[in-house]
């Protein structure tokens, strides 16, 4: 076990942590605003991967896959909000969960219909690939160098967004009172259709930039959501904040746990057995993490309701 | 007798008869397609009493009907290889025998309710339906990092598990269990919604604070739902699981706990057959558009974005009218 | 003077920088109707939540029965012979009228766990709940189910679950909320002969309510008891007429 390593594995899981971040905050933003549980996040996610990955290969650049997934993945959104989403903020959470259920069978089924049941493939972009070093001497994916970065760059402009421009003091007062932002004159349905577009377009985003080192296929969205969903347990619902840390401990955790659990368990197990058992204890880690939150803080770290 | 018992019982009749013809018309895959609806009508049955009257939209249930399948498939598996499940403190053998199973995947998936319950009740709302996701696809990924017992693969089972007096290889014979459990279940969930327990679940669903006024802890009533309701449908699990003679990952999967979900929706919520009727139509369904599109899915989505947007009260809500108090 | 049958001893709760009950002593003695007024945001809410036990205190004691409550939840607290009714009526709207008392009733026997026999078929819970609807003059409504009764009707039926506990004291957070001067009346002669059977904490804006039944009045004002005494002895209350009474009456 060298330091190295231990490094190199620290940077995959702030890597994946900074993307679940963007997964996170759109759902946690809809949820805090409109009091929506959208079960269809995920499928943004691959409509995002899916606009880039066919952009790309029709253009040839990587850039106008991410306008692609952006554009792609906040249409959808927007559509999908004035059409279905927008008659469900007066509804029980049962029926959100219903309806965006249907969703989720609409769009994977609609992909599978247009692109078929065979993963694409969306290449990182020339200029991106290969390794690059690190101070210490350590050589790590420039790609996903590049992830963590424009990660942050994405939450430090959403946070920018929410305390210092009008549209974010709109938020802010949403989240707090919805007849008091209609008595400052904002009109609602606007604001909820673009904050829920926004949200869209992040995510679309996660799924593009992350479909570059993954396949890009029907159903990859889930998986995702509901890490997104651990998160905004652990960071608090309805909480920015609480959502980047929480991305953070979630992407750090998986990352770390499958790659150290086992080694940790042959200190004094069999080599086989402890792999065996650290693989499953580390696929079982997260959740764990979820629990003991939840145990301690049911609200989540960062969550102020019930 | 309202209208909604009387089909509440021509629904039972129909499950009776259909098969029955079927077996007599020498029909074994209608009886096979018959069984998947019992069985999967059983899962939303247990789900039912915790979403229908407890108001707990759980959406990690396949948890339970994972755990049935794999209680099944561990002691089918070692009673198949001649290999003891334990040795040590004490011998613990492998079985075929349904009743043993029923009871291990019962007692099993009661455990696992109760643990996640006491976890998941603390919060409410939208905290609930994430955290029963998210344990739904921990349980997920640890069956498929449990190599032993097949990992992604799942296991098969060669021959289906005996029940004492009946040849359960017989189609017909294995439905009438399947249909027996069904109807076990249906009785009680009848009782449960009028008994005491009943009439204080109901109350901490619409009003907690009432309910705590009166000296009752809804934590702890819905407590004992979750875990009677997680035990109902890990035994659905466990006959699902002999219905195929193969488990797999696939039994945890968050789709299934999504689809019991629209069962009881598609049939009627609160419905005592809602779930019944909702599974025997998604079978159908499945079946028939499946068999017509490839892509049944898409429209089964539309039909069920059309039942929670404007058809409220679901299938039994078009034929019988408005559900009454039960007085 | 006779034991209090439930007693707070300086309570206090605060929500950040607002005091909501300051240093609240006030008790209940048998046979007594013990009235709280105060204006808008005096902190009667908090007080009933806090005797309640929904809500914690920062500091102080809550006594029932010269037992301490204090580290109680509502539901052990309502065991202990607490009943409260609710400003704003807590009923399960789906259900009969009878089946809300009958949830009063199994919560007074306490066995809520049996899952075969149907509970209105139980005589010791039936008969407990047909008998407070007779007494709140609900015995007519018992099939209807609760939607379909008026604001009055859910009143009284918020005070027949309370009845049916059996309770040694009464909490009642604004009884009269939203009757008319008949069903103010009414109630107000019901709650005069309920007395007898157990104390009552009274919290009310109805001052006719409040002067007609009230053995002795609190006023609360920003969180704290500013005055404490009969009917009479409050009327003539300086301090109270500035800061309450002054611009009704």
């Amino acid at each position: 076990m060298t330091t190295t390593l231990i490094l190199e594995q620290f940077l995959n899981g702030l890597q994946s942590g900074i993307m679940l971040f963007l997964m996170a905050a759109g759902l946690t933003l809809i949820f805090g605003v409109m009091g929506l549980i959208n079960l269809a996040h995920g499928s943004l996610y691959m409509v995002g991967a899916f606009c880039a990955a066919t952009a790309a290969a029709a253009t040839g650049s990587f850039a106008l896959g991410l306008v692609a997934a952006l554009a792609g993945a906040a249409a959808a959104g927007a559509l999908i909000e004035l059409v279905v989403i927008r008659r469900l903020y007066d509804r029980d959470h049962l029926d959100q969960v219903l309806a965006t259920f249907a969703l989720i069978l609409i769009f994977s089924e609609g992909t599978r219909w247009v692109f078929g049941s065979f993963p694409l493939y969306l290449d990182v972009p020339e200029a991106l690939s290969g390794p690059v070093t690190l101070p210490g001497g350590i050589q790590y994916p420039l790609y996903r160098l590049t992830l963590i970065l424009a990660g942050l760059a994405v939450a430090v402009g959403l946070f920018w967004l929410i305390a210092r421009t009008r549209i974010g003091v709109q938020i802010r007062a949403g989240e707090n009172d919805r007849e008091m932002i209609a008595a400052l004159g904002v009109d609602i349905d606007r604001l909820y259709t673009f904050i829920f577009a926004l949200g869209a377009a992040l995510a679309g985003l996660a799924g593009a930039l992350v479909g570059a080192i993954q396949s890009v296929q029907v159903g990859m969205g889930e998986p995702v959501l509901i890490l997104a969903f651990v998160t905004i347990v652990i960071g608090g619902i309805g909480s920015i904040k609480g959502a980047l840390v929480g991305a953070l401990l979630v992407g750090l955790t998986d990352t770390l746990g499958s790659v150290f659990l086992p080694e940790l368990f042959k200190l004094f197990m069999a080599p086989a057995a402890a792999t065996q058992t650290g693989a499953s204890l580390s696929s079982m880690a997260i959740y764990i993490l979820m629990a003991v939150v939840l145990i301690w803080r049911p609200t989540g770290l960062f969550g102020a309701r019930a | 007798m309202t209208r909604e018992t009387l089909f509440n019982l021509a629904v039972l009749a129909g499950l009776v008869a259909l098969p029955l013809y079927a077996h007599l018309a020498d029909e074994p895959f209608t009886i096979t397609l018959a069984t998947r609806a019992v069985i999967l009508s059983l899962a939303a049955v247990g789900l039912n009493m915790a979403l229908g009257i407890g108001g707990l939209v759980s959406l990690g249930h396949a948890v339970f009907f994972g755990i049935g399948g794999y209680a099944m498939g561990i002691l089918a598996f070692h009673a198949q290889n001649y290999m003891p499940l334990m040795e040590t403190p004490f011998l613990i053998e492998g079985t075929k025998s349904m009743p043993l199973i029923w009871l291990a995947a019962v007692v099993a998936s009661a455990l696992a309710a109760l643990v996640i319950g006491l976890l998941s009740l603390r919060t409410s709302g939208v905290y609930f339906i994430m955290i029963t996701l998210a344990f739904g696809q921990m349980f997920y990924y640890f069956a498929i990092s449990w190599s032993a017992y097949g990992g992604e693969d799942g296991m098969s089972i060669y021959v289906r598990n005996g029940f004492p007096g009946l040849n359960t290889l017989v189609p017909i014979q294995f439905y009438g269990l399947c249909l027996a459990a069904l109807v076990l279940a249906l009785g009680f969930n009848g009782a449960l919604a009028r008994s005491r327990f009943g009439l204080a679940l109901n109350a901490a669903r619409q009003v907690p604070e009432r309910v705590r006024a009166v000296g009752l802890d809804p934590f702890r009533l819905r407590l004992v739902a979750f875990t009677i309701s997680g035990a109902i449908t890990g035994l659905a699990g466990a006959l699902f699981a002999d219905l195929n003679r193969f488990v797999s990952p696939t039994m945890f999967s968050w789709q299934l706990s999504g689809e019991f979900i629209v069962f009881i929706i598609i049939g009627g919520t609160a419905r005592l057959f809602g779930p019944v009727v909702g599974a025997c139509l998604f079978v159908v369904l499945e079946h028939y558009i499946g068999g017509w599109s490839d892509y049944w899915h898409i429209w089964f989505g539309l039909l069920l974005l059309g039942i929670v947007l404007f058809g409220r009260g679901g299938v039994i809500g078009l034929i019988a009218g408005k559900a009454r108090a039960h007085g | 003077m006779a034991e209090a049958v439930l007693e707070t001893r300086g309570l206090r709760k605060a929500f950040g920088a607002l005091q909501a009950t300051d240093d609240v002593s006030i008790s209940l003695r048998a046979g007594e109707i013990h009235a709280i007024i105060g204006p808008n945001g005096a902190g009667k809410s908090t007080l009933i939540a806090q005797i309640s036990g929904a809500l914690a205190p920062d500091a102080g004691q809550v006594m029932l029965g010269g037992r301490d409550v204090t580290g109680l939840p509502v539901q052990a607290r309502a065991r202990a012979g607490l009943a409260r009714t609710f400003q704003i009526s807590q009923l399960a709207m789906e259900d009969t009228v009878l089946q809300n008392v009958a949830l009063g009733a199994l919560g007074a026997q306490g066995r809520p766990f049996g899952m075969f026999r149907p509970a209105l078929r139980d005589r010791a819970i039936r008969d407990r709940a047909e008998a407070a609807l007779e007494r709140v003059g609900l015995a007519g409504q018992a099939a209807m189910r609760t939607a379909e009764l008026s604001h009055g009707e859910r009143r009284k039926l918020e005070v027949a679950v309370a009845l049916t506990l059996d309770p040694r004291a009464f909490v009642m957070d604004e009884p009269m909320a939203g009757l008319g001067t008949e069903g103010s009346a009414q109630l107000t002669d019901f709650l005069d002969g309920l007395r007898a059977q157990a104390p009552i904490l009274l919290v009310e804006h109805d001052m006719d309510a409040v002067f007609a039944l009230a053995d002795r009045v609190s006023v609360l004002v920003y969180g704290r008891v500013i005055a404490s005494g009969t009917v009479e002895d409050i009327r003539r209350d300086r301090a109270v007429r500035d800061a309450y009474l002054g611009d009704e009456t």
